[in-house]
C-alpha cells in the first residue's frame, strides 16, 4: 500500500514538472500582448485558487474572506517600495508574513464558528479591511497608490514594456503554491487536515489538534495568497481598496478552486485555465459595451459547471477516482 | 440609562436607526427561513432585492400607480419566483453527490451575478429612483423629530410583513414547516411533501425580500449593484439573530439599524458599517450561535 502512495506521489510529481515547463514555453511563441496578458492572470489566479485550496480543500475551512489577505499583500509590498524602496523581490515575503500573521489573528476568534457560521464570519472581515483601507489616509484612502516607475529591474520586477519576465514571476508563484500543496498532501499534516474537514469531532477523538490544524492551515493559505497580491501589485502598477479588496474578489480567489475541484492538487489550476479565459475574453468583446453580457455569461457558466461537475473538472480527466478520494 | 443613552444620541437617530433597522430585520427574515428550513445560504439574496425595486420601478413607470398599491403585485411575483428558483436550480444543487455546502453557496453566487448583468443588460448601469407618489418628499414633525414619511412606511409594513411571517408559523402549513425544518426524513412519512414545503419556504422568503425591496425603493436609488451590499448586512443580521431563527433576525435587524446610525452620528457616517460588523465579532466570540440560534 505505502508502495502504492508513493509511486503515485512520484508520478504527480513529474507531471507537475513536465506541466510546469510546458507553461514555461507557451509565452515564447506566443508575441500578442493581450495573450501574454491573459496568460499571466490566469497563471495568478491560478496560484491564488491553490492558496485557498489549502485552507478551503485541504482543511475543509471555506474562506469567503480571502481578498483581505490579498489586498493587505499589495499595500504591504507596495508601501515597502514607494515610502522605503525596498524592492518587491524582498517585499513579497514582508507581504506573505504580514499575511500570515493576519490568518492566525482572523483565525483565532473565526476558527471557534463552524459552517455558515464561518463563512458568514469570514465575509464580514473582508469588508471590515474594504472599508478600514477606504477611509485610511496613511494608504492613500479611496484614491489608491500608484507604483512608480524607477528602471527596469528584475529585482523590483518592473519592466517597461516586456510581459515575459510577469509571466516567469506568476509561474513561480504557482510553482511555490503547488509544491506546498503537494508536500502537505504526503505530509502528517495534511492527514490531520483532511481529518479535521471529514469529521472534526472524529478526529479530535483521534487525538488531532483541530484548532491547530486550522491555523496552520489558514497562515500558509494566508502566506501565499499575501505574495500573490504583492505580485499582482507590480504588475498592474497601481492599486485602491476597489480593485484589491472589494468583496466580489474573495469569491474569484475560491471559484477556479471550486470548479476545478477542491482538495485536489489540479483543480485549482485546471480551473483557472478554464474560468479566467472565458471571463476576460468575454469581458473585453462583450463588456465593453456595459450592457453586463459578459456578467450573464459568467454566472451561467458558475452555475452550470457547480451543477454538472459538483466534484469539479479533474473529474473529466480520467482522475476520477482520485477526484473523488479527495473531494467527499 | 435610557436617559444617558438619549442624552448622547438624539431621539431623531434613534427613531432613524429603528425604521432602516425593520427593513434590514425583513430583508434578513427570507434569508434565515430558507436556512433554518433547509441549511442552505442564499448568496443571491441582495440581487433578489434589486430585482424587485426594478419590477416596482418599472411598474410605476408604466401604470403611474403609486409604489405602495403595486407591493402586492411584486410580493406575489416574487414569491412565485421563489418557487421557482427552488425548483429549478436549488433542489438540484441539494441533490448533487460531492461537495453539497460548496456547490450550493457557488450556485447561488453564479446566480447572483447572472441577475446583476441580467439588471445592467435591461437597465444599462446608471441609478434610477421613483421620482413621484404619496409618500415621496412628505414627513412628519412630532416633538422636535422630523421623520420622512418613506422611511416611516417602509418600517411600518416591514412590521407588518414580518408579523405576517411569524403568523404563518402558527397555521398548519407553519407547523408543517417546522417539523420538517426539524426532521426532514420523518415529515415524509407522515405524507408531508417535502419537496413543496421548501419550494412555498422558498417562496416565503423571497417574498419577503421582495416587500422590503418594494419599500426601500420608495427611497432609496436602483442600480444593479445596490443589492450587494443589503446581502452583507443580511448575512451578518442572520448570524447575529441564530441561523434559522425569524425572531432573531428581528432583534438583530433593530439591534444593527441602531448601531449602524449612532456610529454615523458621533463617529463618522463613512464607518457606520464598520461600528456593525465590529458588534457583531463581539457577539460571536461571547456568543458562537448567535442571539437566538439553536445548536
Amino acid at each position: 500500500m505505502d508502495n502504492d502512495i508513493l509511486r503515485r506521489r512520484r508520478r504527480e510529481l513529474i507531471t507537475g514538472v513536465i506541466v510546469l515547463a510546458a507553461l514555461a514555453m507557451l509565452p515564447l511563441p506566443i508575441a500578442d500582448v493581450y495573450t501574454r496578458n491573459l496568460l499571466i492572470i490566469t497563471l495568478l489566479y491560478a496560484g491564488l485558487a491553490q492558496a485557498w485550496n489549502i485552507l478551503g480543500g485541504y482543511c475543509g475551512q471555506i474562506s469567503l474572506g480571502h481578498a483581505i489577505y490579498f489586498g493587505v499583500g499589495c499595500y504591504v509590498s507596495t508601501l515597502l517600495y514607494v515610502r522605503l524602496g525596498i524592492p518587491v523581490a524582498f517585499g513579497l515575503f514582508a507581504a506573505g508574513a504580514v499575511c500570515g500573521a493576519l490568518a492566525l489573528l482572523v483565525g483565532w476568534p473565526c476558527f471557534r464558528l463552524s459552517g455558515h457560521y464561518y463563512a458568514v464570519a469570514t465575509v464580514v472581515v473582508g469588508e471590515i479591511g474594504y472599508l478600514l483601507f477606504l477611509n485610511w489616509d496613511f494608504v492613500g484612502a479611496a484614491t489608491g497608490i500608484y507604483v512608480p516607475f524607477k528602471g527596469e529591474s528584475w529585482l523590483a520586477l518592473q519592466f517597461r514594456t516586456q510581459k515575459l519576465p510577469y509571466h516567469y514571476a506568476m509561474l513561480a508563484f504557482v510553482a511555490a503554491t503547488w509544491i506546498a500543496a503537494w508536500v502537505i498532501e504526503g505530509s502528517r499534516w495534511g492527514f490531520s487536515w483532511r481529518a479535521v474537514r471529514d469529521d472534526a469531532v472524529a478526529a479530535r477523538s483521534l487525538g488531532v489538534r483541530v484548532f491547530a490544524s486550522k491555523m496552520a492551515a489558514a497562515a500558509i493559505s494566508g502566506f501565499f495568497t499575501g505574495v500573490g497580491g504583492a505580485l499582482f501589485a507590480q504588475y498592474v502598477g497601481y492599486i485602491d481598496p476597489d480593485s484589491v479588496l472589494a468583496g466580489t474578489f474573495s469569491i474569484l480567489i475560491a471559484l477556479p478552486a471550486v470548479l476545478g475541484g477542491v482538495g485536489t492538487l489540479w483543480g485549482p489550476l485546471i480551473g483557472a485555465v478554464v474560468l479566467i479565459p472565458v471571463s476576460e475574453l468575454s469581458r473585453s468583446y462583450l463588456g465593453g459595451s456595459g450592457r453586463g453580457v459578459d456578467l450573464m455569461i459568467y454566472g451561467g457558466l458558475i452555475v452550470l459547471v457547480a451543477l454538472a461537475r459538483p466534484q469539479g473538472l479533474v473529474s473529466l480527466l480520467g482522475l476520477r477516482r482520485r477526484a473523488h478520494e479527495n473531494a467527499a | 440609562m435610557l436617559a444617558a443613552i438619549l442624552q448622547a444620541v438624539p431621539l431623531q437617530i434613534l427613531l432613524s436607526g429603528l425604521l432602516m433597522g425593520l427593513v434590514y430585520a425583513l430583508v434578513a427574515a427570507g434569508l434565515s427561513l430558507i436556512f433554518g428550513l433547509m441549511d442552505v445560504v442564499n448568496f443571491a439574496h441582495g440581487e433578489l432585492m434589486m430585482l424587485a425595486m426594478y419590477a416596482t420601478f418599472v411598474l410605476w413607470q408604466a401604470s403611474g400607480l403609486d409604489p405602495v398599491l403595486l407591493m402586492p403585485v411584486v410580493a406575489c411575483v416574487m414569491f412565485g419566483l421563489g418557487m421557482l428558483l427552488y425548483r429549478g436550480l436549488v433542489a438540484r444543487a441539494l441533490s448533487v453527490q460531492f461537495n453539497r455546502g460548496m456547490v450550493q453557496i457557488f450556485v447561488t453566487f453564479g446566480l447572483a451575478i447572472f441577475l446583476r448583468g441580467a439588471a445592467q443588460f435591461a437597465f444599462g448601469g446608471e441609478f434610477r429612483s421613483i421620482t413621484h407618489g404619496w409618500l415621496t418628499d412628505r414627513s412628519v414633525h412630532w416633538g422636535g423629530v422630523f421623520l420622512p414619511l418613506p422611511q416611516l412606511a417602509a418600517g411600518l409594513v416591514c412590521l407588518l410583513a414580518f408579523s405576517g411571517l411569524l403568523a404563518v408559523g402558527r397555521t398548519e402549513f407553519g407547523r408543517a414547516l417546522e417539523a420538517t425544518r426539524e426532521d426532514r426524513e420523518a415529515v415524509a412519512l407522515l405524507g408531508i411533501d417535502r419537496d413543496r414545503i421548501f419550494a412555498l419556504g422558498w417562496g416565503l422568503g423571497i417574498g419577503a425580500v421582495g416587500v422590503a425591496g418594494v419599500m426601500l425603493a420608495t427611497f432609496y436609488y436602483v442600480g444593479p449593484n445596490v443589492g450587494a451590499n443589503f446581502a452583507v448586512i443580511a448575512y451578518v443580521t442572520v448570524a447575529l439573530g441564530g441561523f434559522g431563527s425569524v425572531a432573531g433576525a428581528l432583534v438583530a435587524g433593530l439591534l444593527i439599524g441602531e448601531v449602524e446610525a449612532i456610529t454615523a452620528a458621533i463617529v463618522e457616517p463613512s464607518l457606520k458599517q464598520v461600528g456593525v460588523f465590529a458588534i457583531y465579532l463581539v457577539v460571536l466570540m461571547l456568543r458562537p450561535r448567535g442571539l437566538f440560534g439553536k445548536i
